[in-house]
């Protein structure tokens, strides 16, 4: 449904996105997601034609965003960061002026519209003026603005950002729920809402890819090795040397100490459950079992460990030019 | 031109649903109010006076030359000078400080419909302006016999005028997030074009044509008197045409940069 080849956005001397490629099948919800700067917006904005690419392609809906933007346009709705109210226009006339310039028959808009109301609770304040809503009714209203022409592609650009607590769990079910006849790209810097909505994840820093997988398969892919934590109180024996030798086990290592209970993070080879092993060696050893489960690398850890891993290396690189300066 | 048209109503829409408008409308009718009582006095009086030189009656002078053509003619285009800047400052503006340009952008619009639809959401504006002037034009009829064929000229003359004034002010608007800035840069813009043949006189026959030619206001001045000049026609077309492709490339340019 969508396709990204290769796109690239310089602004002057800065690459805004660098290289960027992806796939979105049909009535998949696809997160964005990456650091405040990373280039979602950017690419967001090249996806919905508001901006063209300095070089790579996108295909949105089958067509071309550059060759033919009105065709492609028709087909996709977009939810920029602030949503685009006009003060001054009550929010029926706001989405009967979105309906016209969108291309909704005119027999089709009122209903049209009260539909995306109801769908996106805002017709209790249908006759409101814009400029006196509170911030979840505007990004309601400006959802409701991008769903108006029923379009085969929807981009929100993070959807949820500012809302209270209700109103993100409304927004997320509300989004889950276009899922089916629409497909999703969405941005966040809210990591929870990827691994709840989402089925895939583009994790983008500085303008570059450095992931894309399901939720589930990235937090399997970063771990490599199944890690169980276990907490022991082995009395001042050395359990270590005991759990080492488990079938399956791969390495032990101390974690913390504290009043002789000793916590030990275990390895071992992927797809292979040592944990009943485990506790079998430490209760018959008479050892205390006081803790013993997985370590799941969230999602907060694994976007983490992706995105500061290459500033760590930038850094490193700066610095190493930094210094070779006053010798070259 | 559905598009077109539903830009067009957006936008005089907005100028009425906004304090915009209406100041404009009032200012813009009690300055020409004023104009207009202040001239028919004069006119009035002048008209007394020769009458009681022995002359025929207050109709022996022009309502066209002595009353119309210095109210129309020469005091409208400063109303025009002053006021319509204020009409464009704010159609790209705003838009791009709201946000809302990206709603524009990324609907199933071309620039093209875009520019025009708000080229004649300011022109409809204008065309009330304009409109309200002419109910003082109609009392001139119901107590005397003005022509009305240089009337109509001049009418026309008026609204080329003000189409360069909004062509060019769209321009403005499309480099800025600024109103202000979009006013004032306008303003001094049509100024200069105003005052343009002022170094004319002085510098040579060349630099005094190429000015002739330029001032905004120098071909407005047949139209006052009854004249359609194809010359006038086609400096103001050409104006407005040059206007709206700016304001074309502007936008263009301005996505390229993001």
């Amino acid at each position: 449904m969508i396709e990204v080849q290769h796109l690239t956005k310089r602004y002057g001397r800065v690459t805004a996105v660098d290289d960027v490629s992806f796939r979105v099948e049909r009535g998949e919800i696809l997160g964005f997601l990456g650091p405040n700067g990373a280039g979602k917006t950017t690419t967001m904005r090249i996806l919905t034609g508001y901006m063209p690419a300095t070089d790579g392609k996108a295909i949105v809906a089958g067509f071309d965003v550059f060759d033919q933007p009105i065709e492609a346009k028709r087909r996709t709705g977009y939810l920029p960061e602030t949503p685009p109210l006009y003060p001054d226009m009550s929010v029926i006339e706001y989405l009967e002026f979105v309906a016209k310039i969108k291309g909704v028959p005119s027999n089709e808009r009122s209903s049209r519209i009260r539909q995306v109301m109801q769908r996106t609770r805002i017709d209790d304040v249908a006759s409101r003026q814009c400029a006196k809503l509170s911030k979840g009714y505007r990004q309601r209203v400006g959802l409701a603005q991008a769903i108006l022409h029923n379009p085969d592609v929807l981009i929100l650009d993070e959807p949820t950002a500012g809302l209270d607590p209700k109103q993100i769990i409304e927004t997320r079910e509300l989004i889950k729920e276009l899922a089916g006849d629409h497909t999703i790209i969405l941005s966040t810097h809210i990591l929870p809402e990827v691994s709840q909505t989402c089925q895939r994840v583009v994790i983008i820093n500085k303008g570059r890819v450095v992931a894309v997988d399901t939720p589930d398969n990235l937090t399997a892919r970063l771990r490599g090795s199944e890690t169980l934590f276990v907490q022991v109180d082995a009395g001042g024996a050395d359990a270590a040397g005991a759990l080492g030798h488990i079938p399956g086990v791969t390495r032990v290592a101390e974690s913390e100490r504290r009043n002789g209970v000793v916590g030990y993070e275990v390895d071992s080879e992927t797809g292979r459950d040592v944990r009943r092993d485990l506790a079998r060696t430490i209760v018959s050893s008479g050892w205390g079992l006081l803790e013993l489960r997985p370590m799941r690398m969230s999602l907060e850890e694994i976007f983490l460990s992706l995105t500061t891993d290459e500033t760590a290396a930038a850094a490193k690189e700066e610095t190493a030019v930094l210094e070779e300066g006053p010798n070259a | 031109m559905r598009n077109i048209l539903a830009i067009a109503s957006k936008e005089l829409k907005s100028y009425f649903s906004s304090p915009i408008g209406w100041i404009l409308l009032g200012f813009w009718a009690l300055l020409y109010g004023y104009f207009f009582v202040a001239i028919l006095n004069f006119f009035v009086r002048q008209s007394m006076q020769m009458s009681q030189f022995g002359q025929a009656g207050p109709q022996a002078m022009n309502v066209n030359q002595q009353l119309l053509r210095p109210l129309i003619a020469q005091n409208l285009p400063i109303l025009v000078l002053f006021l319509l800047p204020a009409v464009t400052m704010r159609t790209y503006s705003e838009e791009r400080r709201s946000g809302t340009i990206e709603l524009l952008l990324t609907s199933p619009l071309t620039d093209f419909q875009i520019i025009m639809g708000k080229f004649l959401g300011a022109m409809a504006l204008y065309g009330a302006m304009l409109a309200v002037t002419l109910i003082h034009v109609a009392l001139l009829f119901v107590y005397g016999r003005p022509e009305w064929k240089p009337i109509v000229t001049v009418y026309l003359g008026l609204l080329l005028l003000g189409g360069c004034f909004i062509s060019v002010g769209l321009f403005i608007s499309s480099l800025t997030k600024n109103q202000i800035v979009a006013f004032v840069a306008t303003f001094a813009t049509f100024l200069m074009l105003w005052v343009i043949t002022w170094i004319g006189s002085f510098s040579g026959p060349t630099v005094d044509r190429l000015t002739q030619y330029l001032s905004i206001i120098g071909h407005f001045d047949d139209f006052g008197k009854g004249v359609l000049d194809t010359t006038h026609l086609i400096y103001y077309i050409s104006f407005i045409t040059f206007g709206l492709f700016l304001t074309a490339k502007s936008v263009d340019s301005e996505r390229w940069r993001g």
